[in-house]
């Protein structure tokens, strides 16, 4: 969606954590994108090797792990386990679901030298 | 450390540990530590005395994850480092800081959200002509023009315009400056008219009190399959230009289950800003936020 945005927010917390930690480079960085979450990993990709051009993070591998997406179902009361925002509920069928999860677009680790 | 009165990166005031901006934003007493008198009496809104300084008065940085003071020189090996950080972590907040200063001054900010053309500022020059008297002021969010801005102006309420520029949505930061500027009034309206667009704006909290989506009639019953983000993150959905339903086969209910499928909670309300059809619904429900707001 915002995948430029979202790259500057990796660059800024990157140049945080350089200062707070004393490293110069970083030689993979490792993102938690929630299958809610509406990240192009491809749209990311390419604006992280934009964006990160003279920061630490130049050059750096980027690996994206996917967290699965849940919701609440309005009709059974239960939290399950869904692999597209629309379908319906894997239990009871029911139409009615709110996310409770997977929407996480987080910086988890960064392997730095 | 504040430029406006020196103190440190955070005070205490009103019993709660909160920024130096915020303290001054609210006009709150505060203690500095060390002891240190302010030069000039503490003053809300420092963004406007800070301008000029620094481009924000870098007073968000300590939302964010700031130097830790765990500086490690000449470390070289390669290491692993737990981040857990959020990518909108700074956005995220800016946007609790936004929210802390409209709570406490009673202010209602509601983020208006829709795709290009659904007649927000329409409805919003309806609206601010309906509550008369109430004090209100608006935030435009657009690409590029003041038209929006001039539009409101017209009706004699405070705007401000941000032109995003390639951006397409308003962020935390932004608002925060506009806020600064406009100095809403205690017990007021803030409305924030977000860029047009479906589909980012959803993610970026602008420490609003609630988010409401603008959908008009012509756009087509599924599009709130289509963008469910939006909805889901709205609690009021605007079925707009009711008017015009019986000149384009719509079927106004469809629209109301679609909204129901991606948002079993969210509110809706049918509204004709052209006529005025749904208008007295809309501003029930504004007062009983506002009421809110203050409580």
């Amino acid at each position: 969606m915002h995948e430029m945005s979202l790259a500057e927010g990796i660059r800024s917390i990157v140049l945080d954590q350089a200062r707070a930690h004393g490293f110069a480079r970083v030689n993979v960085l490792r993102l938690e994108i929630g299958r809610f979450a509406g990240v192009e990993k491809p749209a990311l990709e390419f604006a992280f090797d934009v964006v990160m051009r003279g920061s630490p993070a130049e050059g750096a591998r980027l690996e994206m792990i996917d967290l699965p997406g849940q919701a609440l179902c309005y009709d059974c009361g239960k939290t399950v386990d869904l692999s597209d925002r629309l379908d319906p509920c894997p239990l009871c069928g029911g139409g009615k679901l709110i996310p409770q999860g997977g929407d996480e677009m987080r910086i988890k680790d960064m392997e730095v030298a | 450390m504040c430029t406006v009165c020196g103190c440190g990166d955070t005070v205490t005031a009103d019993g709660k540990v909160m920024s130096h901006d915020e303290a001054h934003r609210l006009g709150l007493a505060h203690s500095h530590a060390p002891v240190f008198q302010p030069a000039a009496p503490a003053l809300p809104f420092p963004h406007v005395q800070a301008k000029g300084l620094s481009p924000h008065h870098d007073d968000h940085h300590h939302y964010g994850t700031g130097p830790a003071g765990v500086s490690v020189p000449g470390m070289s090996q390669a290491r692993l480092i737990e981040v857990e950080t959020s990518i909108l972590a700074k956005n995220d907040s800016i946007a609790v800081a936004n929210r802390r200063v409209l709570k406490a001054l009673g202010v209602l900010a509601l983020n208006l959200v829709s795709s290009p053309g659904s007649g927000k500022t329409t409805l919003l020059c309806r609206t601010i002509e309906a509550l008369g008297d109430a004090p209100l002021a608006v935030i435009e969010g657009d690409q590029q023009t003041s038209a929006d801005a001039d539009r409101i102006r017209a009706t004699g309420a405070r705007a401000i315009q941000i032109n995003t520029g390639k951006g397409c949505h308003l962020d935390a930061q932004m608002v925060g400056h506009a806020i600064d500027d406009l100095r809403p009034r205690p017990g007021s309206y803030l409305f924030i008219e977000n860029v047009g667009n479906l589909v980012c704006p959803a993610a970026f909290d602008l420490g609003e009190a609630a988010k409401v989506a603008i959908l008009s009639v012509t756009e087509g019953e599924d599009k709130p399959l289509k963008y469910p983000d939006m909805f889901t993150a709205a609690r009021l959905a605007i079925l707009n230009k009711t008017d015009l339903a019986p000149h384009c086969d719509v079927d106004l209910d469809l629209y109301e289950a679609n909204l129901a499928r991606v948002n079993p909670t969210i509110e809706i309300l049918r509204v004709s800003a052209r006529t005025g059809e749904g208008m007295p619904a809309w501003l029930d429900w504004l007062r009983a936020r506002l009421a809110e707001a203050q409580s």
